[in-house]
């Protein structure tokens, strides 16, 4: 028989193509803007889809063999670590509100964002653009549910992780990460693209995901650790995402470069707000620190941002409007929240408490311009008030900004005495802002932030007990109300370390562990 | 015989979440699958209304019709959640690339019947374009979807008609020049024997309701595609003839049908089951997408079959109706 056997051989860049593009076709039953109904009302204009460039060249057949590979490795440590109580090899208890906070903030937006990347790997009209976008979709649950999956044997052990679920949807600090989530994905589809794959990925990955896994690796953490190691090559593939979708956009046509530089105006500005809770965590709550959140904002945001936006410039980008005050708030951020939280920690489903003085030390050494001058004799004052039998705990309600939901707290750009506050008055009702850039961020999409839920406003206006309580009876406790409709457990779940449940037991656990 | 090693117990305070020990009947410890996977939908004070849909909220269990007193009910069979599905998926792959491998180091695909190896290109080249259409429904379904129930297996459901749509492009490139691939891509777009099967999805791509999306694709194409396509054109017709490599080279497909029915079967009996309503409506989508199904296939099955085509067509029709009828429904 005549073999035909000298068959053109493939290049790689061919033969992905003819196993993602090759595939979609023109629709001609049904007109294309009813199979793709939602890639035009942003304004963002699109002459050839052809010109994405594939920021990885995956196809399934290998994503299954290295995804099975990682996760074969990722879960036989979850076993080990749960079989030998792990938890136990932890630097100190007080590591643990730095997971909680994780498990509360952080693990809701990867479940959140699969059915964004869904939407986008569905509607984008680019075959190859939407492969990426599926892709991360698929990662994104993997990285929900290998959290869930890392973190429950902690949940076990100790308080503040049974009721994430319930308390995202309505607890006040969670409120800041939720509606962060909420508006990325209420938008269409680029700008979803932009905030989460560009601003969030992209620019702000390496000041959230990276300091919470190397928080882990410093602190004995093995769980966190080896799932942050194996969502390494993950990230990295979805930061390509980031930079080859801004790309993608600024090319195919000028009038796209303002619509982007909007978005990510905007998008930097609520990433840098968030990111001031990964601020706290790394200044205050981990007992062996990695570095300041000073430190890592100027290597992964000025640095490397600094870098992108020159890079950037080319298209007529410029970097975002709020960097120099984002710039200027790295000498404040974390201390202005965390004393937010410790004065607020009878209200936070995780423990707060007063730093020791090699740890104040640690802080006036890497904050030279602005700890000792404003932050330290605070805290100082509160913990000697505390050792004094006077534990501060507010109770009266803060106000929160509209858009960033974060409660007022942060000071004016060059005044780090003066709370910074706006207001604007949109259709006879005021509006309360934490800046500047969140006022202007509303005054963009009114619209759309007039429905913000807040939840300071919301227990004002009696929308948060249960429906059994009744705030009419004498003995009415409306903050213990409030907490109960969280689903707290009280005086476990909140309050300070000193003296906790999650202390005394890992205390007495880790002795029962080590001694006989 | 057994031994026993002694390690440090600790009671737990707790065996799993809330979230999921109010489904599963009250704190007790609870598997991978139920923790990856039950009362993690975000339900209250969504923020602001989608801007792409405004006349929904966010999360919107109004984005079907069908109506669930517990969306939660509607578990996959199979356990799988993201872990399970991905060491399940690369075992599979390994056999997989195995079976190409085989195909290409005996040179199997060379000495294949010229007649079957042109009817085997005719027939399952274009596929990867329907593939590819499944990809998309799977995507639509898990963006409109509500509940993690339902949302986890719809977004690894998408990626298998992915990997099955890069599997029949593998097979055309080994089976010949890549230029085979366009010439299928022809025939999906033009040729008549394909319009009524490239007008049905393309009808499917316009549904809104994602119960809708899921029952039409999941259930009545591929439940009809994959039996005609796989199990009768496949490993009967081409194997009969001289074609067990090309078999080797889709051994996926009929393997993944199966589990992915148990997924399917396990959603459409709860949903049958929960009331008259549901019953209803899930009734009036299989006959109606079945309908349309049988008359796409039908120049397919002509091409497939010759003359056989018709007891081949009624026979997985038989089948099918009989599974759907197992699932609580006259059709």
């Amino acid at each position: 028989m005549d073999m035909n056997v000298s068959k053109k051989k493939l290049g790689i860049k061919e033969r992905y193509a003819h196993m993602t593009r090759g595939l979609g076709w023109e629709p001609t039953y049904q007109p294309a803007e009813a199979v793709f109904p939602y890639d035009k009302y942003e304004g963002i204009k699109i002459h050839d889809w052809d010109k994405w460039v594939d920021p990885f060249r995956l196809t399934m057949d290998a994503y299954w063999k290295y995804q099975g590979e990682k996760d074969r490795k990722l879960y036989a440590v979850i076993e080990a670590f749960a079989q030998n109580n792990g938890h136990l090899n932890i630097t100190d208890a007080r590591y643990l509100s730095a997971i909680k906070l994780f498990w509360q903030g952080v693990s809701p937006l990867e479940n959140y964002v699969v059915q964004g990347f869904a939407r986008a790997g569905r509607h984008f009209r680019g075959e190859a653009s939407r492969i990426a976008c599926q892709m991360q979709a698929v990662d994104e649950l993997r990285h929900y549910q290998t959290q869930t999956h890392s973190i429950s044997n902690y949940n076990k052990y100790y308080n503040g992780f049974h009721s994430q679920r319930h308390m995202w949807d309505r607890v006040w600090y969670l409120s800041v990460p939720k509606s962060f989530g909420e508006d990325a994905l209420s938008a269409g589809p680029f700008e979803f693209l932009i905030a989460i794959s560009f601003s969030f990925e992209y620019v702000l990955t390496n000041l959230l995901f990276v300091p919470f896994m190397s928080g882990a690796a410093y602190n004995g953490d093995m769980s966190t650790v080896t799932f942050g190691f194996s969502a390494q090559s993950d990230e990295s593939r979805h930061m390509t995402l980031g930079i080859e979708a801004i790309k993608f956009l600024l090319e195919q046509d000028p009038a796209n470069v303002p619509i982007v530089q909007g978005w990510i105006d905007k998008w930097f500005w609520r990433g840098s707000k968030v990111l001031a809770l990964v601020g706290m965590m790394m200044d205050y709550m981990l007992p062996k620190r990695v570095m300041s959140w000073k430190e890592a904002w100027e290597i992964y945001a000025e640095e490397n941002g600094g870098a992108l936006f020159r890079d950037l410039a080319r298209y007529g980008i410029r970097p975002p409007k709020g960097w120099a005050d984002a710039c200027e708030a790295k000498n404040h951020i974390s201390h202005q929240i965390w004393l937010l939280f410790y004065e607020y920690g009878g209200a936070t489903a995780f423990h707060t408490w007063s730093p020791t003085n090699e740890e104040l030390d640690w802080l006036s050494a890497k904050y030279p311009d602005s700890f000792d001058k404003y932050y330290r004799p605070r805290l100082e004052f509160l913990r000697d008030k505390h050792a004094r039998g006077g534990r501060v705990y507010q109770t009266t309600l803060p106000a929160l900004c509209t858009t960033c939901q974060i409660p007022l707290c942060f000071t004016e750009p060059g005044d780090p005495t003066k709370i910074s506050h706006r207001e604007t008055v949109h259709e006879g009702e005021k509006y309360v802002f934490c800046s500047g850039h969140c006022q202007e961020i509303f005054s963009n999409e009114p619209e759309k932030f007039v429905q913000s839920w807040l939840p300071v406003n919301q227990i004002y206006q009696g929308n948060c007990f249960n429906p059994d309580v009744d705030p009419t009876a004498p003995d009415f406790d409306p903050l213990k109300a409030v907490l109960e409709y969280f689903h707290y457990n009280l005086g476990r779940d909140n309050g300070d370390f000193e003296g906790s449940e999650d202390q005394q037991n890992f205390a007495k656990w880790r002795g029962q562990a080590g001694h006989n | 015989m057994s031994v026993e090693i002694k390690a440090v117990e600790i009671k737990p305070l707790r065996n799993t979440f809330t979230n999921v020990a109010e489904l599963i009947g009250g704190d007790k410890p609870a598997s991978r699958y139920q923790e990856a996977t039950l009362g993690n939908q975000a339900t209250a004070h969504m923020h602001y209304r989608p801007t792409w849909e405004p006349e929904f909220e966010l999360f919107d269990p109004r984005r079907s019709a069908i109506q669930m007193r517990e969306w939660y009910d509607l578990r996959d069979p199979r356990q799988l959640y993201y872990s399970s599905w991905t060491i399940q998926r690369a075992k599979e792959q390994e056999t997989q690339e195995a079976n190409f491998d085989f195909v290409e180091s005996r040179r199997l695909h060379l000495s294949l019947p010229p007649d079957v190896k042109k009817l085997a290109v005719d027939v399952l080249i274009p596929l990867r374009h329907a593939a590819w259409g499944a990809n998309m429904n799977n995507n639509e379904f898990c963006s409109r979807a509500f509940s993690e129930v339902l949302i986890s297996p719809a977004i690894m459901q998408a990626m298998d008609n992915l990997g099955i749509a890069q599997y029949l492009t593998r097979l055309g490139l080994i089976l010949d020049e890549p230029e085979i691939l366009d010439t299928a891509k022809k025939q999906w777009m033009d040729s008549p024997a394909w319009q009524p099967l490239r007008h049905m999805t393309e009808d499917t791509f316009v549904i809104r309701d994602f119960m809708e999306i899921f029952v039409a694709q999941n259930f009545v194409i591929d439940g009809l595609l994959y039996p005609l396509i796989y199990d009768r054109f496949v490993d009967d017709t081409l194997t009969s003839r001289g074609g067990s490599a090309i078999a080797m080279m889709t051994s996926f497909m009929p393997l993944w049908f199966g589990q992915s029915s148990k997924w399917v079967d396990g959603v459409i009996k709860v949903v049958v089951a929960e009331s008259e309503h549901n019953k209803a409506l899930i009734t009036q989508w299989t006959t109606q997408w079945r309908n349309r199904t049988i008359a796409a296939l039908t120049p397919i099955a002509a091409m497939a079959f010759g003359d056989h085509q018709q007891t081949m067509l009624d026979e997985v029709v038989e089948q099918f109706n009989a599974r759907a009828k197992k699932l609580g429904m006259t059709v």
